[in-house]
Order: C-alpha cells, then structure tokens, then sequence
C-alpha cells in the first residue's frame, strides 16, 4: 500500500459559476490502481471537479498533477493525451451508428478506417476486461447497460489510464451494476486508477478503495473504505443540521386528498422508474419528497398531474365537496346519476336524497335551485386522465414542473399571457380575454415583488428567481385542493427562497394538499410534515418530518430496497415509519 | 439498336441529371443543412460552366482541357454558391429553408441573365462534341452518355466510400447526426459543415453544366433547369440518402420523366397527351409515397440526419 | 501561470445569445443591411448591366428605376397595390403553420390547387348566376386548398411525416395535375382561354378599379388574421404548440388537433388566393399561374417575424423590388430575370442581419468585464453550458442539477 504512485493529483482547485462556488480549494490524490469514490449530495460539485480534470471546464484557480506533472487541460482532447478519459452521466453517444463507429469517432491518427481492425480492437479490449459487447450493434438498439459499455470502451480504445466514471450506477439494474463492478475491479488490476462518482453508499462500501467527500463544493475528508463505515460517510456527506427559520405551522385538519396506490411507469426505454409507489397527501399538510436526483420524484409528480402514462396503480383523488351544492357547472345530469349509485347526496337540512329513484327533470331541478348538497367527498380517479380531462372534472390540481421555461411557462410570451395557460379556455367566446390575466400578473408581480419593467414583458428576459415567482404565482392564484411544486426554490436567493416558503405555508393553511419535491435536506426537515423518500424509483419511507434526523433521511435516500416484485415490503416499510 | 433499349439509354443519360443534383444534396444534407438552394445552384453551375465554355468553346484547346475548363468553371461557380449558403446557414446560422429559397430566387435569375449573355454556338456547337466523347459520332441515344456520364458514376461511388468507409464519413454522419456529440468528440464541427454544402453544391452544379451542353445540347435547355433541381431534392428522399441508391432512382426518375416524350411514339401503347403530365407526376407521388412509408415505419436508417435543419450553437442548450 | 494559460483560452471572437435588443437598434440593423444590399446591387448591376457598364454614370437611373417601377403612372401604383396584395395574402395564408413551426413550403401547390377549384366551377357552371357561380368557386378553391395542405398535415400528426419535404413534392403534384387538367380541357395542348369571356360569369366584379375588392379583400383578410392570430383561443393555441409541445401538453392542449387545424385553416387561405386569383385576374389557369410566389411568401412571412401586420411591409418591400427590378431590365434593355438577382441579394442582406440581431459577437478583451463573455474552455458540450447559463443569472444552489433537467427536455 505504501508503495502506491500517484496517478492524480488536484491541488485547491476552485470554479466559480457566476456568484456560485461550485469548488471550493478541492483535493484530490488517485492512486494509480486504485478505485477512488467521489461521494456528495447533489450539488457538492462531484461532477463539476470531474469535468474539470475531463476538460471540460477550466478551473479558476489550483492545480492538476498527471503522474507528477503538472498538465494544463483545456479541452478533452487534452484530457485524452494526458491518458484520461471520461464516462459522462448523459452518455455522448451517435444512436445511429454502431458501438465500433461510436468508439473511434473523432480519434485523430493516421490509421485507416478498417471496421475489422477496429471490431478486433474493441473486442480485444472487451475481452480483457470481461465486457460483453457486439461492436456491429447499432446504438439505439441497445440497452443503456451496453450503451454504458460503448462508453467505458471508448474511453479504453484510447488507452486511458484514469477512467472517471459520472454517477454510472444510476441508470443500471442490480445485476448490471454487480458485472459493471467486476469489470473496474479487472481494470483496478491492470494498473487504470478509476474515478468513481456515486452517492449510493452501498456501492462505495462494495467496491472501493477510498473515498473522497465533497460538500457543498468544499473537501471534506478521503478516507479508506476499509476504516470506515455507512453511518460516517453519511455524516460527512450531509452535514450537521442547520436550523432554518421556516415558519412551520401544524397541520390543518388532514384528510386525505391524494391517494396513490402502487404506481408504476416505464420510461421510453422500457425501464422502470415507479416501482410500486404508495402514498397519501392531506388536505392542510406539506408531504415532502426527498430523494437523490432522477429517482423519480419528476415521473411521480407528473403522473399526478395526468402527464406520465402509468402501467398500473390508482390515484385517488378526494374531492372535498362535503356541504356544497352540486352544480352543472363541472357535472352533468348522467354523472350525477353515475355518483348516485355509490355516494350519497343530501338536503340543506341533512336528510338523504335518493336520487336513484328520481326523474331527470326533478333532478335538474334541483340542481338548478342548489338544494342537492354532497353528502361526502367526491371520489374520483385521475389515473389516464389527461390535464385537460382533470381539470375538466373539477379538479384544481396545481404543479410547478421542474421545466420552467420549457413546461411551466412559454419563454417569449409575455407575463400576461402566461397567466392565461391554465385558463385562457374559460367562457364560451373565441377570443382571448386578457383582462384577468392582466389584472392577475399586475397582481403577482406586485405581491411577489417580481422584478420585472412590466407585465408585457417576455419571461424569458426575467431572472430565474422572477420567473419562477411568475411561475408559483399563477399556480396558487387559481386556489388550488393540490399544489404539487418540483424544487420550486431552485436557482433562487435567500429572500425569493424564503418567499416561495411562505406560499407554500399559506397554502397549507387554507387546507390545500402541498406536495413538495426538494433537495436541500435542511429546508425539508424544516418546511415538510411528513417526508416521502424515493431511491430509483422505489419508496424507501414515509417519515414525521418533525421527528426524524438528517442522516436518517439521507440513510433512507440511499438504502436500496429493489427486486421486483416487493410491494408489501415497501407497504410495510411506509406504514411503519407512519406509525413511529 | 431496338426502340426499347434506346428509350432505357436515354433515361438512363437524362437522369445522370438528377445524380448530379441528388448526390451533391446528399453530401450537404448529411451534413445536418437542408439546401433548397440546389436548384439554383444547378442553373449558376449550367451558367458558370457555359460561360466558360463560351470563352473557349472555339478556341484551339485541345478537347479534353475545353471539358477539363468547362467542368472546373462550373464546379466553381456552383460551390461559390454554396458558400454563400454556408456562410448564411453555418456562420450566421440562418434559417436553412429562407436561405435556401432565396439562393435559388437568386441563382435562377442569375443564370437567366447571364445565359442570355452567351452565344449558343459558341458553348454548344463543339464543346457538345468533346463532352459525348467517346460516342459523339453515334446517332442514338449511345451519344449521351459522354464524360460527365461517367464521371457522375464515379463521384457516387466515391461519395458512396467516403461516406461508408472513412473516418472523415464517419465523422461527417456524426456532424449531421449530433452536432454536439461531435464536437465533444473533437471533430470540428464548422469545418465539416463548410465543406460538405460546398462540395456537395458544386456537384449538384455539375449538373446543370451536364443538362445544358451534354444531355440536352440545347440552346433552351437551361430554362428548365430549376424543376430538375427540385426532383433533385426530391430524388434525396427517394434514395433515402443513400449515394448508390440515387442512380436507380435517377434511371426511374429519368424514364418516368422523359418516357412521356416517347411513349406517343411506342405504337402498341394506346396513349394521349394526357397521359404526359401524369407520367411526370409520378415521380413526385412516387417520392411521397416513399416519405410516408418511410415514416410509418419509422427505421432509424432510413430517416433524415437527426440536425436536419437545425442550425448548431454550441452554446446553445 | 493560471493567467496564461486562459487567455489562451479565450477565443479571439466570442458568440453569446442575445437575450433582448431594442427594437430600434433592431430596425437600424436592417436598415444598414438594406443601404449595403443595394449599393452591392449596384455593383452587381455595373458588372451585368452592359449599358450601366459603359457608362457607370447612370447608376442614379438605376436607383431611380426602383421608384419608377411602382409608381412612376397610376395603372403601375394599382399594379403594384395588387402584386402586394396577393403576395399578401399567400404570406398570409401560411403564417398559421409558420407560428406553430410547422414549415408548409406547398403554399405554391395550394394556391393552384385553389385556382384549378374555381376555374373548374367558372367553366363547369357558366349557366348559373353570377353570384352563385362566384360562391360556388370560392368553396370550390377553399376545399381544393385544404385537401392539398390537410394531406401533409395529416401524415405529420400522425405519423410525424417530414412537412417541409412533402409539401414540396405537392407542390409538383399540383403542377403536373393543372396540366393534366388543361389537356383535358383543352386536348389540343394550347394554352387554355380566359374563361367565360363574354358573359363574365365567374368573375368577380369591377368596383372602382379592377383590383380594388382584391386589394380590399386582403387587407381585411390581414386585419382578421391578425386578430386570430393574436386575440383568439386559437391563435394562443398555435403559439403555445410552437413555442413548446411540452408546455402544450403541461396545460393539456391537443397538439394534434391543432395541427390539423391549423394546417386546414392554412390551406383555405391559399384556396381563398386561389379563388382571388381566379375570380378577380386571371380568369384562366396555367400550370404556372402562381409563378414562384407561395415560396416567395415564405420569405415575406418570415421577415416580418410572422406578424400580419408587419407582412404588409415586407410584401410591400418584395413587390417593390420585384417591379423595379423589371423596371430596369426595361430601361437597360437586360434579358433575363434580373428582378430575382436584386431580391436575393438583397433578401441575403436581410436574412444575414439577423444574426447580428439575435447573437452578440464578443471579442476578446484583456480583462473581461462582460458576465456573459466569460472565458470558455473550448469544447464545451450543451448541457453543460446550459447550467452555466442558469447559474450566471440565479443564485444556484446546485451545480450538478440543470444538467439533469436540460437532458430530460431532450428526452422528450
């Protein structure tokens, strides 16, 4: 061990990205043969430092030492003559060509395009190494494992020495990641240092030689993986628990409003991204959903919103319609029979209408006059409903997408028209009425303080925290049963963070359901009631915001509960957490 | 030679045309730009070779050094305009189609005024003789297929190896396909972006050079050079682009086209002349039907180059 | 060392993104842009031009043709008053597809396929009364419109079919159907009549001068489309769909059904010129009745932004220069289609300057000042850049983040 060279070695290196510090003095020293983590939340600036020994990025400040050397890398061409390759988390490669064209694609030498040499070439590499590959495979044909692959043996095929691997796990089944594991520690053998970013600790215990934590953009510590163990790591990758100063406010008579049952959806590769998710949203509380990024926290919210077709599971939607007239205004006369047959409707004085038994003309009439009352929520299932449909129902379901400018807003359109989105269908004339809208964006951006020269002014020329006030602000005017909000406070300052914050309370308080995806675990503990966390897809628990630490949440972010067919065990592991 | 053989041979020239005009289309078009500025850039090629050949046509030069000026003339003239369209589309990436279209309002009214400046027996009456070597002297369609013939066959199968076989295919494919993966892969991008529209305009020009002097040898042939330049475009979608393909789709492009001419003459073929314009049609059906099918089935290899169209930023998300 | 090794770095030119310009640094780019086009017009025009060569002392004729060519008489003033308005109204006929990025380069078949609808009603149903004829004509142009455009709109909603390559092959199929049309017709092959000469059956009368209701016609038709476009749920709709099939779907809209709607609407339009064309000028067809005009109003809309209003002016500006360039082909006594050279080079100007509009060229300074000229590493791949675009202008808690979100709108 002693006698280990230094394949790597970065000394302080800093970057700054505008007014944010994603590396602070980093350092990082690989071994040659070794296989180095680098573990951090999301946002501690792993991929950023990556990128920069990859050449990618230029750092602002420190220094890179290739076996010794000092090298200056500005591009990845010079990231590959200095013998480093890197495998990017969103793989770079041309679908229409096959993997031995991928390989060589752009390799500068004054070898002839020979497909045989290059096919022995990569399958040489592959064979060494224990990869399974066909290199006359088309790309798209492939699945993301073998596509991985390509991307490992483009790297080899130009004989790099310190192979950096961005977050390869993420996207591979258990059984892949084991064979991908086999292969690094085959490499490891044959002397290439392999730099591994991952956050799954599971994974750094298994196959690791040490680890390097980042936080925050700052170095915390290496360490050897054999000193230390889950619960350490843990600690150091999220920290001691800052106290916010979120006004947090009991919850308001919960009942529930959103009832999901087993969930699942594929992604357009067929791979799963819900397994089997469970869960119930009050009315007057804020569910939090904690979980690395791309453990479909997005997928989930979309399937709510109607966006993402499910392969199976319901969502329930309780619509809180107790003592309130039924009108035409959402349901018509033959849905107002459907109801009838399993709800119950009622007089003003509380005594039960049989509707069942009524002609069409009195039940009109008694719409008509506002004397129907409900006798209990409405229940309704939004599953494959579309969001015209459920908006169609009745249903006020509100959702920030994480997609500002390419989901939740149109960038060229100005503020006005923005707020027309959700409702510029609203009256039975052709033309637009700008009207409300205006009066609501004059609304919005006096109330939230969006900086802005005006109200027709395109979002896309507003700052990111403005058009994301925009955003929230159109989302609550229509006083939402649902608010669902992807990290709505992303890319904002303190006070617009703040702000955001307070909405969301509000919300919560008028007795809406707020569903709130978020990053920061800190803000979180401090905001949420309850907090589902989520890992691939998977619901690893449903905890008491109020009652739980820090480590527990980011133990339960990274604790792998897959295989299958395990909807009990998730069921199970929900309830329990609930009931503590 | 039979009616039958000498009515194939003639399709077979005339559409050497579109192999000009189609194949140049396919270099730039797998590049990521769609020219619609071929058409134009076909009549400026006719123009600039003719314009050339108006200088020499009657000069003592030996014959081939008259085709050699002539070919090169147009070769120039033709990639001249492309690179005008490069320069708009590549540099300060315009909108392809407007660029496009504008290039061929441009071109087309270009050669317009400049063929009307050239003597006809000056380009025409010897030059014809040297570019339908080695048949000149054959009074059947035989004498169409001159040099330029051959040498479209040729710039196919190149263009067919370049594409398939080198590296620089490779990554010209990777150019059109993702220009972002590209350039991270250290290809440079504008480069090949600049060189595919040139070249492939300048060979789409040699066509209208081939058309004007070779095949139709005609002092009005240049005025219907433009249609050719769109069955050109639409021959690119025929062959799915594909170089080797774009010769069977020239030949039937070619018979279709030019068997409304013949067919009053085949004497147990009961026709009209209405049955002219349909016959001309089908070429366009024909590639429609192609389009459609091609996109029902939705086969990756058989698609337009993912970027088509679309111009690279590389700042850009 | 640090410090070398980035300026280094720097490229000496530096493209970014306009976010914003105002519009009258706007207009004054184009406006440098027309003044360098035509003074290169005229250096074109001195090269071409054998009587402007010899005596380069009449390029002030030259320029002075332009005016010449539109309004040196008064049947010119209509003359160019009418080319404006039917150039006009093809422009505006495919700004609907245009505003939904769905690129309908058939306008040029639809326009014909409208005239062939009409003048097939004008020959069919000479017997009727006029007005009846002339409404049957109008629903005759509108249904062969909408047929010619409904049937790439169709495959592209459902199929995803390429829109710009196949309305252009319609284009072609238009063509060669108006001459198959002709032979049967007239078998002889001449050139087909004007239709009901002596009875005017089918034409559309003359009010003040024969252009006037054509002329009137389209700019109401401007009017109303503007307002479509821009004051309707519809009009929304088609913008939402252009901007962003995400957000479309966000806020549930059928991108389909607009598609096909829109598309519809588009080619009524240009069965609608058709039938002007038809009805109100020609009273005859040619399979070159439209003369390069559906494509020349791809350009007229794109220049103006794809704003009715706006189109007035660039049509305005193409007719004129059109005209003019005939003018001086006249005066210089220029064979050929010199009037084609001047629109595009000047159309090349117009065209290019946009970019200096929508991108902003930074050069290299010895200290950089400008946050958005930031020295950058050479290869940068998208997403990449992307992120940093974010947190250039945000306070970004997490650097790793956009990437991931900018992928996943690729996916889509």
């Amino acid at each position: 061990m002693e006698e280990k060279q230094i394949a790597l070695e970065v000394q302080k290196v800093s970057k700054k990205f505008g007014s944010i510090q994603a590396n602070k003095a980093v350092d990082l020293t690989v071994y040659k043969g070794e296989i180095h983590v680098v573990l951090g939340e999301n946002g501690s600036g792993k991929t950023t430092l990556m990128n920069m020994i990859a050449g990618i990025y230029f750092p602002d400040s420190g220094k890179i030492f290739v076996n010794g050397e000092e090298k200056i890398i500005r591009s990845p061409k010079d990231a590959f003559d200095n013998k480093i390759g890197m495998v990017h988390q969103h793989y770079k490669l041309i679908e229409l060509f096959s993997a031995a064209e991928n390989i060589v694609l752009g390799i500068k030498n004054k070898e002839k395009f020979d497909e045989k040499k290059i096919v022995s070439r990569v399958e040489e590499i592959a064979h060494r190494y224990g990869f399974s590959i066909d290199p006359k495979k088309k790309v798209y044909e492939m699945s993301v494992s073998e596509k991985q692959t390509v991307e490992i043996i483009k790297v080899l095929y130009r004989d790099a020495d310190i192979l950096i691997l961005d977050e390869p796990t993420a996207v591979l089944t258990p059984q892949e990641t084991e064979k991908l594991f086999n292969v690094l520690r085959v490499m490891k053998n044959d002397g290439k240092s392999i730099i591994l970013i991952t956050h799954k600790l599971n994974e750094v215990m298994a196959v690791s030689d040490r680890v390097t934590i980042l936080r925050k953009g700052r170095y915390i510590d290496t360490v050897e993986t054999s000193q230390t163990n889950e619960n350490e790591l843990t600690e150091m990758m999220v920290g001691k628990k800052i106290e916010l100063n979120i006004n947090r406010s009991e919850p308001v008579n919960p009942r529930p409003r959103i009832v999901c049952e087993n969930l699942c959806c594929k992604d357009k590769d067929g791979l799963p991204i819900l397994k089997n998710v469970s869960f119930t949203a009050n009315g007057g509380e804020i569910l939090g959903i904690a979980g690395i990024a791309g453990s479909g926290q997005r997928e989930l919210l979309e399937a709510v919103a109607g966006l993402q077709p499910l392969t199976s599971g319901t969502i329930i939607f309780h619509n809180p319609k107790e003592n309130k007239p039924v009108t035409f205004f959402h349901k018509d006369l033959k849905q107002i029979k459907e109801l009838a047959k399993e709800h119950k409707f009622h007089y003003e004085d509380g005594t039960v209408v049989d509707l069942t038994e009524m002609h069409d003309k009195e039940i009109s009439n008694l719409v008509n006059e506002g004397k129907l009352l409900f006798y209990e929520d409405e229940i309704m299932n939004l599953r494959d409903k579309t969001p015209l449909q459920i908006r169609e129902l009745g249903v006020k379901l509100s959702f920030v997408p994480e997609d500002r400018l390419g989901m939740g807003l149109v960038g060229n359109m100005n503020i006005t028209d923005n707020m027309m989105l959700r409702s510029y269908r609203k009256g039975g004339s052709i033309f637009l009425n700008r009207h409300k809208p205006q009066d609501l964006a004059e609304h919005i951006v006096e109330e939230l303080e969006v900086a802005t020269p005006g109200v027709t002014v395109p979002v896309r020329r507003l700052s990111g925290g403005n058009v994301q006030k925009v955003l929230v602000g159109r989302e609550i005017s229509s006083s939402p049963k649902v608010l669902m909000a992807a990290y709505p406070v992303r890319g904002l300052d303190i006070n617009s963070s703040y702000l955001i914050y307070n909405l969301l309370n509000k919300q919560k308080e008028t007795g809406t359901a707020v569903i709130y995806v978020g990053e920061d675990l800190d803000v979180l503990l401090g905001l949420c009631d309850r907090i589902l966390v989520i890992n691939s897809g998977v619901v690893t628990g449903i905890v008491d915001a109020r009652n739980i630490t820090k480590q527990e949440v980011g133990y339960l972010m990274t604790k792998v509960l897959d295989s299958a067919p395990q909807t009990e065990t998730t069921q199970e592991e929900g309830g329990d957490v609930n009931e503590a | 030679m039979p009616v039958w053989l000498n009515i194939l041979i003639d399709s077979i020239a005339f559409g050497a045309t579109f192999m000009f005009g189609s194949t140049g289309e396919i270099i730039t078009e797998k590049s990521g730009h769609l020219n619609l500025g071929i058409p134009g850039i076909m009549c400026m090629g006719g123009a600039g070779g003719c314009l050339m050949l108006n200088l020499i046509g009657t000069s003592k030069m030996p014959g081939f050094m008259i085709v050699m000026l002539g070919i090169i003339a147009s070769f120039a003239s033709a990639a001249l305009m492309g690179l005008i369209y490069s320069f708009l589309t590549i540099t300060l990436r315009c909108n392809q189609n407007v660029t496009g279209l504008t290039l061929t309002t441009f071109g087309t009214g270009l050669m317009m005024t400049l063929m009307a400046k050239a003597t006809q027996t000056k380009y025409l009456n010897i030059p014809k003789k040297y570019f339908r070597f080695p048949f000149a002297d054959r009074t059947d369609s035989l004498q169409k297929l001159g040099v330029m013939f051959f040498l479209v066959i040729a710039i196919i199968v190149l263009a067919w190896f370049v594409l398939n076989k080198t590296k620089v295919g490779l990554n010209l494919k990777a150019v059109g396909e993702n220009p972002s993966t590209a350039d991270t892969a250290g290809i440079n991008v504008i480069r090949y972006k600049y060189l595919a529209t040139t070249i492939g305009a300048g060979i789409s020009g040699l066509g209208g050079l081939y058309y004007i002097v070779d095949y139709s040898a005609s002092g009005e042939a240049y005025k219907s050079l433009e249609a050719f330049g769109w069955l050109s475009i639409a021959l690119v979608i025929f062959a799915l682009w594909r170089p080797l393909r774009t010769i069977a789709g020239s030949v039937l492009f070619g018979i279709l086209f030019s068997f409304s001419s013949y067919i009053t003459l085949i004497p147990f073929i009961e026709t009209t002349l209405k049955t002219k314009p349909i016959l001309q049609m089908l070429p366009y059906v024909v590639t429609i039907i192609i389009l459609i099918v091609s996109s029902i089935k939705n086969k990756k290899e058989n698609q337009p180059p993912s970027s088509l169209g679309l111009s690279y930023f590389r700042e850009d998300r | 060392m640090k410090l070398n090794s980035e300026k280094n770095h720097e490229p000496l030119v530096h493209l970014t993104r306009r976010a914003y310009m105002s519009p009258w640094k706007a207009i004054g780019i184009r406006g440098v842009a027309i003044v360098a086009s035509l003074i290169v017009s005229g250096i074109v025009a001195l090269i071409l031009i054998e009587k402007l060569n010899a005596n380069p002392g009449r390029i002030f004729d030259f320029y002075k043709c332009f005016i010449d060519g539109s309004f040196s008489t008064e049947g010119m003033t209509w003359k160019f008053f009418k080319n404006l308005a039917i150039l006009l109204c093809i422009s505006l006929a495919v700004t609907p597809a245009f505003r939904m990025k769905f690129w309908n380069i058939g306008a040029e078949g639809q326009v014909l396929m409208g005239m062939l609808g009409a003048i097939a009603v004008a020959k069919t149903c000479s017997s009727l009364p006029n007005w009846l004829v002339l409404i049957l004509m109008l629903i005759a142009a509108v249904l062969c419109g909408i047929v010619w455009a409904g049937i790439p709109a169709i495959f592209k909603a459902f199929f995803n079919t390429n829109e710009t390559l196949f309305t252009l092959m319609m284009n072609y199929v238009a063509t060669y159907f108006v001459s198959y049309m002709l032979l049967v017709w007239v078998p002889s092959g001449n050139a087909m009549g004007i239709v009901n000469q002596e009875t005017k059956i089918g034409w559309l009368p003359t009010v003040i001068h024969n252009y006037f209701l054509i002329i009137v016609a389209v700019l109401i038709l401007t009017g109303i489309l503007f307002v479509y476009l821009n004051y309707t749920k519809h009009g929304y709709e088609i913008s939402v769909v252009g901007e962003s099939n995400n957000t479309a779907r966000y806020i549930g809209i059928n991108v389909k059904k607009v598609i096909l709607r829109t598309m519809i609407l588009s080619g009524a339009l240009c069965g609608l010129t058709g039938f002007l064309m038809a009805a109100g000028l020609d009273h005859s067809i040619t399979s070159t009745s439209v003369n390069g005009q559906g494509f020349t109003a791809i350009m007229v809309s794109w220049l103006a932004y794809f704003n009715p209003l706006t189109m007035i002016a660039t049509s305005g500006l193409i007719v004129f220069l059109d005209m003019g360039g005939s003018k001086i082909s006249e005066v210089f006594d220029v064979r050929g289609a010199l009037p084609n050279i001047i629109i595009g080079i000047i159309l090349f100007f117009i065209i290019g300057c946009e970019f200096f509009i929508r991108y902003k060229i930074n050069f290299r300074k010895k200290e950089v000042v400008d946050k958005s000229s930031k020295p950058e590493p050479v290869p940068v791949p998208q997403e990449e850049v992307k992120e940093e675009n974010q947190t250039d202008e945000d306070e970004m808690p997490s650097a790793e983040q956009p990437a991931e979100e900018t992928e996943q709108k690729e996916d889509n």
